[in-house]
């Protein structure tokens, strides 16, 4: 089995109504609930905005701290899940799944081999 | 060549090889070398090394040896043989990949039966959805066609570094993505083969026509995207667009010698000698779209072929039936509708209801930038005596291709008018 990444990414600027979030949250509900089922979940979460973030750095030797996210986007990651599947065509239907309740881009990302059972 | 399936013939035992002879035997075997390897390896560049082990043992052997009665055979354990004693060396070196390899291949037993499959896995494999159209072509020439990265890169006209790293970083994609390695399940079957079979007729197109240079048709690469395309009519037999596409590659590449005049200029199939067709590959595209109408399940690419047949089956051009062809491209809009179908069905329009239908019908279209738009423009322009509209549309289709061989049936034809309007 192969462990996969798959990162949400929201525009930044996307303000969605009421009706609409709570439909997404229960298209992502569903989703997990599925996912669980299927013995592919590892763990997931949603993010707060890019704006809560912090990026650290090391400069002449220091850790430099500053306010926001390291790379200004139009689009950043603001959520992600963690799933088990044997390969990447069964990560691409779960992708497919996610951007269809998310209803924004989802990218699969495989973890290096040590992760991998 | 015909279908390596059916096993190529070898010269007889006492007779020398010479390089060539075993230059064929690479290309014909080193696909299905190298597919039964990634099967019992699970890693590509393992496989493409140990398959160029066994052709180098090959070239040193065969010549004073003569060639083994199965000469696939041969390669094949050859090569299990050279990657296993190769994972040995550094699975004793604590190499954890080499180990975990040594394992898998344990686990599978060798069945050099289902070789068919095993390409057929490898093709999907390269074929993949995941990777970049541009990858896909690459990897398919290379692993299935036996293309060296240096032909690949000369082919299609880029840097060899460039090609080379298109190659890297696509089996580098399949190894750590988890692209597996297998036939799609039924329900991404359809989509699948399409994928498939777009690759191939991407590189018939490629060779049909270069984008640029001085040669209109790369030869090498017309046969090769038609061995693929064989391959995989007969890998697919109950998917009769891969019967489809192959008899369309077939007709097109039947007519090569005839498309290209003695000063290399290009010529119209209006214009084309018929006598320099190729009998034979017409003889065959037929028959494949007559088993296509058989069948009764139309697609796109049949449809395309069945086309073509039409054009083939006429002893000159004003013996086409163009009515028929009318009919089919009617047909091919309704199932894949597209500007530049629209186009082509225009030649068809102006044959059966006159230059002017043709007109209004490509008059919308949204296809400026394609520069057989303002081609066809301009010979319905000029059939209708509009030769300044005309000329203009020539000058447009001009600007628009690097391709000197188009470029120079363009410029003649643009002289011609100016001519005439003088």
């Amino acid at each position: 089995m192969k462990q996969y990444l798959m990162s949400v990414y929201h525009p930044e600027d996307q303000a969605l109504a009421q009706a609409d979030m709570d439909a997404i949250g229960a298209d992502v509900n569903a989703l997990n609930d599925e996912i669980r089922k299927a013995g592919a979940w590892v763990f997931a979460g949603g993010l707060h905005p890019s704006s809560t973030a912090t990026t650290l750095r090391v400069k002449n030797g220091e850790v430099l701290t500053t306010d926001g996210p390291f790379a200004e986007a139009k689009e950043q990651v603001g959520g992600f899940w963690v799933i088990k599947v044997a390969n990447l065509d069964e990560a691409l239907k779960w992708g497919a799944k996610a951007t269809q309740a998310c209803r924004v881009p989802i990218e699969v990302r495989p973890f290096q081999d040590e992760t991998e059972d | 060549m015909p279908c390596s399936d059916r096993g190529p013939t070898f010269p007889g035992r006492d007779r020398r090889l010479n390089a060539a002879e075993i230059e064929r035997v690479f290309r014909e075997e080193y696909g299905r070398a190298v597919a039964v390897l990634v099967r019992r390896f699970g890693d590509i560049d393992v496989a493409e090394e140990a398959v160029q082990d066994a052709f180098a043992e090959a070239v040193k052997r065969w010549p004073n040896n003569g060639v083994p009665p199965s000469p696939a055979g041969w390669i094949i354990t050859t090569a299990r043989n050279r990657a296993v004693d190769r994972l040995r060396r550094e699975a004793s070196r604590e190499d954890r990949h080499a180990q975990a390899l040594l394992l898998y291949a344990a686990d599978e037993p060798a069945e050099e039966g289902a070789v068919k499959d095993e390409r057929l896995r490898l093709i999907f494999t390269c074929c993949h959805p995941a990777l970049a159209p541009a990858a896909q072509v690459a990897l398919t020439l290379r692993l299935l066609g036996g293309l060296t990265t240096p032909e690949i890169a000369r082919a299609f006209l880029v840097p060899e570094a460039t090609m080379a790293h298109r190659i890297v970083r696509a089996k580098g994609k399949i190894r750590d993505a988890g692209i597996p390695y297998r036939i799609p399940s039924e329900e991404d079957l359809p989509a699948r083969v399409s994928g498939v079979l777009a690759v191939i007729y991407l590189v018939f197109n490629e060779g049909y026509t270069a984008t640029s240079g001085e040669t209109l048709i790369r030869d090498d690469l017309g046969a090769e995207s038609i061995r693929l395309g064989r391959l995989v009519a007969d890998l697919l037999p109950h998917e009769p667009e891969a019967t489809g596409l192959l008899a369309l590659m077939l007709l097109i590449h039947a007519r090569r010698e005839a498309r290209v005049g003695k000063d290399g200029q290009l010529v119209l199939l209006a214009d084309q000698d018929r006598g320099l067709w190729d009998r034979a590959l017409i003889k065959e595209g037929l028959d494949l779209v007559r088993g296509c109408l058989r069948i009764n399940k139309p697609g796109p690419y049949q449809l395309q072929a069945a086309i073509q047949a039409v054009h083939s089956d006429a002893a000159r051009a004003d013996e086409t039936d163009w009515w028929q062809v009318l009919q089919l491209y009617n047909q091919l809009m309704v199932m894949a509708p597209s500007p530049v179908i629209e186009l082509n069905r225009s030649v068809a329009v102006a044959e059966v209801e006159g230059a002017d239908a043709a007109l209004s019908l490509i008059e919308g279209l949204d296809l400026d930038g394609y520069h057989l738009y303002h081609s066809v423009r301009a010979d319905l322009l000029r059939r209708r005596g509009r030769d300044s509209e005309a000329a203009l549309a020539y000058e447009r289709a001009l600007a628009l291709t690097d391709n000197r061989t188009e470029r120079d049936f363009l410029e003649r034809r643009l002289r011609d008018i100016l001519k005439a309007e003088s």
